[in-house]
């Protein structure tokens, strides 16, 4: 029997720095993000980001946080009781066993976004594996108005990989195949990962191709969100974080209809809770904490 | 900060609103709230402030609309408790 491809299955990677010796370094703080889908930690030095990793997260939690950091520090010559502090963050932020402290995904999104995107940035969406949110914050990346998502996970990362899985085609492709159609489709009717799913096959039958579709998906999703943000109000600059944030398909949909683009940043969008997390860790160590 | 808990579904959206920087630490909305939805906490979006303020608990903030219901009848709607409560006024609901 042929192997079974995982469509949903995006890379998983290490990062670090290719020249800073942490050696040197007077103060190394780490963010580990376990979240529902992906977990990432990230390792500052002296303020600046030495390495990171970026996985999947497994059905334990704490097992998750340990692979996480052994990532980032895999060939480094650092080890975990090097880091002065950790902050865990995310969904399973109360399950990392060497954090110092937990702090809410919210309040590391809009830090993380504040250094990756620079000051300007007011309105943060997070776009995660399970919930979305809003975030409304000022120049020094604290929050002063946010939103979670509805109760369920319908229009999110899961969802995604969901549909990459149903219609056979690799996660990263989809925003670029969705664009690969002439004529943009209604939305679907609903982004609810069981209803969307059952709603493809229903359109795929009448005739539909997998791009019709997956525009279709994608614009739901982008049109969901944007209600979300209508409600705290979108403010320049706008910056996306979490992976969805790498799928063009939903990424210039919302932009279409928020009529503002989003701001573009060098930084991979998946570590921004980490990195908001390492950067309060790093501000607790200044702090004497 | 205007922290938003509750939610949205098909029937409608449900979020108690607290202005963190109107909210005086008192405390008073807490015994005042008959199902206890609200309690103290350190502000958990702002990790950095020690300032305590009021919160919606983490296991009522995805059934607000039915935790909330006996304060809001269909007809001859006082003010609700909580909002009475809170002198400085940084309790607001959506619905």
């Amino acid at each position: 029997m042929a192997e079974m491809q995982e469509f949903w299955r995006w890379t998983e990677y290490n990062w670090r720095h290719p020249e800073m010796d942490w050696r040197q370094g007077k103060r190394i703080a780490s963010g580990i993000d376990v979240g529902s889908v992906s977990s990432q930690a990230l390792v500052l030095v002296d303020g600046q980001i030495f390495a990171f990793s970026n996985l999947r997260t497994g059905s334990n939690s704490p097992d998750s946080a340990h692979k996480a950091i052994n990532g980032a520090l895999k060939d480094t010559g650092m080890e975990l009781n090097n880091i002065k502090y950790t902050v865990g963050t995310g969904y399973g932020r109360v399950n990392v066993p060497f954090a110092n402290r937990a702090i809410t995904e919210i309040a590391c999104h809009a830090r993380g976004a504040n250094f990756m995107a620079g000051p300007k940035v007011r309105t943060v969406l997070d776009m995660g594996g399970q919930d979305c949110k809003a975030i409304h914050c000022d120049e020094r990346g604290k929050v002063s108005n946010f939103l979670m998502n509805d109760k369920c996970a319908a229009g999110t990362g899961r969802g995604m990989e969901v549909m990459a899985d149903l219609l056979s085609i690799p996660i990263k492709d989809i925003g670029d195949l969705s664009y690969q159609v002439d004529q943009e489709p209604q939305p679907v009717s609903s982004t609810c990962v069981v209803f969307a799913k059952s709603e493809a096959l229903g359109l795929m039958r009448s005739g539909w191709s997998k791009n019709m579709v997956l525009a279709a998906y994608c614009s739901a999703m982008a049109h969901r969100v944007s209600l979300l943000l209508g409600r705290i109000g979108v403010e320049d600059q706008f910056f996306i974080t979490g992976g969805i944030a790498k799928n063009p398909g939903v990424v210039k949909r919302l932009e279409k209809e928020l009529g503002i683009q989003a701001v573009k940043s060098q930084y991979d969008s998946q570590i921004a809770g980490a990195l908001g997390a390492a950067l309060f860790a790093d501000t607790l160590l200044q702090k004497g904490a | 900060m205007i922290a938003n808990y509750g939610y949205k579904d098909g029937s409608g959206e449900f979020f108690i609103s607290i202005d963190t920087d109107r909210c005086n630490s008192c405390g008073e909305c807490v015994p005042a709230c008959p199902p206890k939805v609200l309690e103290m906490a350190t502000d958990e979006y702002d990790p950095l402030s020690e300032k305590t303020v009021a919160t919606v608990r983490e296991e009522e903030r995805k059934k607000i609309k039915y935790t909330c219901a006996p304060c809001k009848p269909a007809s001859g709607r006082g003010a609700l408790p909580c909002m009475a409560a809170c002198a400085p006024g940084a309790i607001a609901h959506s619905w």
